[in-house]
């Protein structure tokens, strides 16, 4: 009992310690900032004060044009997430599922699958000109390798019983699709979801800031032109929170099988 | 040959793969003949005959082995840089437990931020220079190797820290005879994926700032709308990342034998 309670206290402790020295760090990288951007050893607006940050912060999130933006931006990312996402999770299963697909075409798709994606974007735009399109394709293709080797990953390793099972019953292909080999396979990918959103993310809004009047890749480039950095600070910290937060929520639906890797 | 011997050299390892490569090979024929019949477009999509004829001219015409020597020398710095910065880091964070339980998880949300987005910053800092591109790369890589040199001192076996403190060894003997040669693999699988983060954002750089070796090349004949050059300097580029990437898995597949 009294051991219980000792592990307990410890934990405490120790947790305290940990949130003391979170603080710790972040009053010093905060602290260090503001003194580089009062030192005047950067050209000057390079390193803004923290109270710039703040405040283009706050007229970044009081601007209806950067909803209007985001929404543009979070729309094509969402297109390409699908689309890439059906194409890849279809791939995933054949190849999961025959050995001689996988044998022909899988290490075609490892291979091509960490390859430098925006290399691709000149062929995009004359596919598919230079408005949402072409950045939409961008996602699909960024997103398409990841899911498709989690997803052909995860075929592979239900457990046969679940397979036979579903046979005995005379399932259709469908059927064994959606009653059996994507329940079995959910954390693979959840996990091949994750990684394609993050690379779907990078994908469009690169292709954004390479070629486009509109999204949060223009309004990022839109700043570094004008040298407007406040608010170039303010957009990375909000791109950063929104994919770090989209990312932690799919993570979610991962399960604690997923947390444990 | 019967039936069943040939049913069974298709389903063989080699003969799959020969297949695939095959019906690769009869899809690129089928659109240089839809080309040809002009179904497909050839201002947008030029014949694969032309793209194969212009891989000669783009090496020997636009520098393409200067340009590889180009990006290669980034991704040299930007290794180096990995390798010193994340591992020190991954070391520093193992030996503090109380800095890793306060920032494993920042490292770790770290990995999932898009930092590439950073390039206008760090044209603002750096210029547009080979630093910018070299920074970007190790800023990009640098989480992996964090986590994984982490994951992989903490894996050591308990068995070899008490050899190691029943020698007597001191901190640092423990930590360079013992601790770093154990965690070794996973050092490196934490490399190799730093790397290929690396590579991805060198090479995407380089065609975003239109500065450096081989991105800056597929920008520039895209601007030309050298069409067929395009097209052959992707493919350069995706057989370099294949040289690349199965290079890093035979040496990982080296480095852990049996695994």
């Amino acid at each position: 009992m009294n051991h219980g309670a000792d592990t307990i206290a410890a934990g405490a402790a120790t947790g305290r310690r940990v949130t003391f020295v979170r603080v710790v760090i972040i009053t010093l990288v905060l602290g260090g900032w503001e003194a580089l951007s009062l030192s005047g050893w950067l050209f000057r607006d390079v390193v803004p004060s923290l109270t710039a940050i703040a405040r283009a912060i706050g007229r970044l999130l009081a601007n209806a044009d950067f909803y209007s933006n985001l929404g543009i931006t979070v729309g094509e990312i969402g297109v390409g997430l699908l689309i890439g996402g059906i194409c890849g999770l279809a791939t995933g299963i054949l190849l999961g599922a025959n050995r001689f697909l996988s044998r022909a075409y899988e290490s075609l798709i490892y291979y091509l699958g960490p390859t430098p994606k925006i290399i691709f974007f000149p062929v995009m735009i004359m596919w598919f000109g230079v408005g949402s399109g072409s950045k939409i394709a961008m996602g699909v293709v960024s997103c398409f390798f990841p899911i498709a080797i989690s997803a052909a990953s995860g075929m592979r390793q239900i457990d046969r019983v679940l397979i036979l099972v579903g046979r005995s019953f005379r399932a259709t292909t469908w059927q064994m699709v959606s009653k059996i080999y994507l329940p079995a396979m959910r954390e693979p990918v959840v996990n091949g979801v994750r990684l394609g959103l993050g690379v779907a993310i990078i994908g469009t809004l690169l292709a954004e800031t390479k070629l486009s009047n509109r999204g949060m890749g223009y309004l990022i480039i839109q700043a570094y032109s004008t040298f407007d950095m406040p608010r170039m600070y303010a957009l990375l910290i909000v791109l950063f929170v929104l994919s770090i937060g989209a990312n932690a929520v799919i993570g979610r639906f991962g399960g604690a099988g997923m947390r444990k890797a | 040959m019967s039936g069943a011997r040939i049913r069974g050299w298709i389903k063989s390892r080699v003969g799959a793969r020969l297949i695939g490569a095959a019906s690769a090979l009869a899809l690129i024929g089928l659109v240089e003949l839809a080309i040809r019949a002009g179904m497909i477009n050839r201002f947008i999509v030029p014949l694969p005959s032309e793209i194969l004829t212009a891989i000669p001219r783009i090496i020997v015409e636009e520098n393409v082995l200067h340009r590889f020597w180009q990006t290669m020398q980034e991704m040299l710095w930007a290794s180096l840089l990995l390798a010193g910065v994340g591992i020190l880091l991954g070391a520093v964070l193992h030996r503090f437990r109380i800095m890793r339980l306060a920032c494993e998880t920042w490292v770790g949300a770290l990995a999932a931020a898009p930092i590439v987005l950073m390039y206008p910053l760090f044209l603002v800092i750096f210029g547009r220079s080979a630093t910018t591109i070299v920074m970007i790369g190790f800023a990009a890589g640098l989480a992996p190797v964090i986590l994984k040199t982490l994951e992989g001192l903490a894996g050591t076996r308990r068995v070899l820290l008490d050899v190691g403190r029943s020698f007597k060894l001191t901190s640092w003997q423990q930590f360079w005879k013992i601790l770093l040669p154990a965690a070794l693999p996973s050092v490196f699988v934490g490399l190799k994926l730093g790397l290929i983060f690396a590579m991805i954002n060198i090479v995407g750089v380089e065609f975003l700032i239109n500065f450096g070796g081989l991105g800056q090349l597929i920008n520039e004949l895209a601007e030309r709308y050298d069409l067929p050059g395009t097209y052959g300097a992707i493919c350069f580029v995706i057989l370099t990342s294949v040289v690349f990437f199965a290079t890093a898995e035979r040496l990982e597949r080296f480095l852990r034998p049996g695994e």
